[in-house]
């Protein structure tokens, strides 16, 4: 194991975009962090606080308004643009258009700030290539055109490109946006590998909390307002600084399951009686309705029982003072409460 | 670092090496040879036709079988031949050079608007010239184009507009560029019909002529200045090859990998502008060559790497031009054809094969 030695500094550093006449824009302010080598960093946060600008300030792609950005401890602003390419990395949200280009040849291009002036191939460059499309696993693609390849596949392809300039730092935004979830989870997990195995700092924006809480070593959590706040995902839920980030209208977020729930007005409670895989879908579906689920016997005015007799023959009797139904799916269920419901009102 | 990828390559996985190329010198060696031959087929066949051999000779400083070959083929096919040569490859590395750096398929030369300066230099001088050009603007098309009064017209109206575009480059971002080039287009277009509305049919007349567009009308002295610089541009070009590969990715990711956009950028404008203008300047605005030639050498090459693209869009565009001349010239006769009506011919069919089997096509206007 690496002793935690700190690539990727920031000193107080105010972020924004200077306006033609007047003050400039303040996205957000007083940001002092460190991304550490072999670690893979989440940056979280809704929308508009300024994940983006934050990786593109760290990135050399647009200048602090205050304070400074130290990789290895040298300020960005003293490094030349070959350095800093040599040494940090960027996968983008632009989508790439390269045309009639191989996956390899695409990779190449990574190794822009190494080659000489006419961009020639070397064997090193070769092999570190060929190491980079491995490293992600897309050596079965390796001869494919980019044009071709399926958003996944090209996203795990940008990211060897940014693993081909060799660099320290790597800094993706939002790279599992538009993927389907095992591609999600594929992609987190190359880039936790890189970061562990090859000594990679990582840090990426992402909107997938779940799995950013599930595979962050650390994560950056930029509210709206306020400091930026960073710690295992675990320190954050407990804190209650995870909550706070995120809590918005309709969207709570759910200590006890780890997971979002989407609460629109509170329809009422419900008692719910049944047990095993049925009865926990059944609760998903009764809280994406709105209901509180009481798991207790209560004085709740509706009861749900889950008849599971046969799991091949699910059930559901639907108890109110007034009536007793069956439902044979979680989607009559619903239908019927919400009968009930209207009936109420 | 460094040692975590040593320890990485030794076990080094059995990858595929980069896709197969060694077919890609031989095509290159191909198209020279159907350049040469070409170049050669052009200075023989026209409205007479000179035996390959006698051709030899008369390069080689010797005496054909008849004493008038030699002069046709010093004073008019060799010039034009050479001209068709270096505005071809002119023209086609400006339209590869444009697209990559608009990420537009269809963007060519003339995107930023150098042909429309161009054009207006060339009618404010035709169409209004009164007593100064008049002798020289009132005869017949073909001898006013060979006046070097239009083509100094066309390099000032093609100069400025491209002074114009580096200055706006530093401002404004390239796909605004575009944009003000497409707009400069249309308002000089407009300034040149209002002036046509207001002359006279044979003034009129020798405008037209100049847009048909011609290789025939240059010089040996004026070949002195148009060589030397289109071949300078050229060169920068070749040495472009990197930061296009670069910006293959678009600008962010250009910069992120090292590159110094801004230079990039620079130095890709003024060569297209160069090329672009000082081909309109002596040969008028010639279409297509620049818009067809860079697909039709992806299509043979499978590939966008410049390193491939620039000596293939050099080679294909100088051929592309040798051949439009060849055809437009129409071999055993006297008729002459205007050369855009035959560029059109070869470049639309391949600009419309591009909009219709692009699949990125949607993607790269979205």
């Amino acid at each position: 194991m690496m002793q935690p030695e700190a690539i990727l500094t920031t000193d107080h550093l105010n972020i924004g975009y200077p306006q033609p006449r007047g003050v400039p824009r303040t996205v957000s302010a007083g940001i002092s962090v460190a991304l550490e080598r072999g670690e893979m960093v989440c940056l979280l946060g809704p929308n508009g606080a300024g994940k983006s600008t934050l990786l593109r300030t760290l990135g050399g792609m647009q200048p602090p308004l205050e304070g400074g950005v130290y990789l290895a401890g040298c300020p960005l602003a003293d490094l030349s643009a070959r350095e800093l390419a040599r040494r940090l990395s960027v996968v983008l949200t632009e989508r790439v258009d390269v045309g009639e280009l191989s996956v390899y040849g695409l990779v190449a291009l990574g190794r822009h700030p190494h080659t000489d002036w006419l961009g020639r191939i070397t064997a090193r460059d070769d092999s570190v290539i060929r190491w980079a499309i491995e490293a992600v696993g897309a050596a079965p693609l390796a001869h494919r055109y980019v044009g071709e390849l399926s958003d996944g596949e090209r996203q795990k392809v940008l990211i060897a490109r940014a693993l081909a300039q060799e660099p320290d730092v790597m800094l993706l935004d939002e790279p599992t946006a538009f993927l389907d979830l095992p591609h999600r989870v594929e992609v987190m997990r190359t880039l936790r590998h890189l970061a562990r195995r090859a000594g990679h700092a990582v840090l990426l924006s992402t909107h997938d909390l779940d799995l950013a809480l599930r595979s962050a070593d650390r994560i950056w959590l930029m509210p709206l307002e306020g400091p930026v706040q960073v710690g295992a995902p675990e320190d954050l839920v407990l804190s209650g600084a995870f909550q706070a980030t995120f809590h918005r209208e309709g969207i709570d977020f759910d200590p006890y399951t780890g997971s979002f729930t989407i609460s629109g007005q509170s329809a009422g409670v419900i008692e719910l009686q049944g047990d095993g895989i049925p009865a926990l879908w059944t609760v998903r579906a009764l809280e994406r309705e709105g209901y509180y689920v009481a798991r207790e016997r209560s004085a709740a005015p509706i009861r749900v029982e889950v008849l599971c007799h046969d799991p091949r023959d699910l059930r559901w009797r639907i108890v109110t003072p007034q009536l007793s139904r069956t439902a044979s799916s979680i989607h009559d269920l619903l239908g019927v409460l919400r009968s009930v419901q209207s009936a109420a009102a | 670092m460094s040692e975590m990828h040593e320890t990485a390559l030794h076990e080094r996985p059995n990858t595929p090496g980069p896709p197969r190329m060694n077919l890609r010198p031989l095509a290159l060696a191909l198209m020279l040879a159907v350049l040469v031959a070409l170049f050669a087929i052009t200075l023989s066949i026209g409205s007479v036709t000179i035996p390959l051999r006698d051709i030899g000779l008369i390069l080689a400083g010797g005496e054909p079988a008849r004493a008038t070959w030699s002069q046709i083929v010093l004073l008019f096919r060799l010039p034009k031949a050479i001209t068709a040569l270096l505005a071809g490859a002119s023209l086609a590395v400006a339209g590869l050079e444009m697209q990559t750096l608009f990420r537009n398929p269809l963007a060519d030369p003339f995107v930023l608007g150098v042909s429309s300066g161009a054009s207006l230099g060339v009618a404010l001088v035709v169409l209004t010239a009164g007593s100064t050009l008049s002798g020289a603007v009132l005869v017949s098309g073909l001898s006013l184009l060979a006046d070097l009064g239009v083509v100094a017209a066309a390099s000032l109206g093609a100069a400025l507009v491209m002074a114009l575009v580096m200055l706006a480059a530093r401002r404004v971002k390239t796909m605004t560029l575009l944009i003000l080039g497409l707009m400069f287009g249309y308002a000089t277009n407009a300034a040149v019909s209002i002036l046509l509305h207001f002359s006279i049919s044979e003034r009129i007349q020798a405008y037209i002529a100049w847009t048909f567009g011609s290789f025939g009308s240059t010089t040996w002295q004026e070949l002195r200045v148009f060589a030397p610089v289109l071949l300078l541009a050229l060169l920068v070009a070749q040495v472009m090859v990197k930061p296009l590969n670069a910006l293959l990715l678009g600008e962010s990711y250009a910069r992120s990998m090292g590159l110094n956009v801004a230079r990039a950028r620079f130095w890709l404008l003024a060569s297209t502008a160069i090329l672009s203008g000082v081909v309109t300047a002596f040969c008028g605005p010639i279409g297509f060559i620049g818009v067809a030639v860079p697909h039709m050498a992806r299509a043979v090459f499978r590939t966008s790497d410049h390193r491939v693209l620039i000596p293939a869009v050099t080679l294909l565009g100088s051929i592309t031009a040798l051949l439009a001349d060849f055809v437009a010239g129409v071999p055993g006769s006297q008729i002459v054809l205007p050369l855009n009506a035959i560029t059109a011919l070869i470049g639309a069919p391949v600009v419309v094969w591009v909009i219709l089997n692009r699949k990125g096509i949607k993607e790269t206007f979205a």
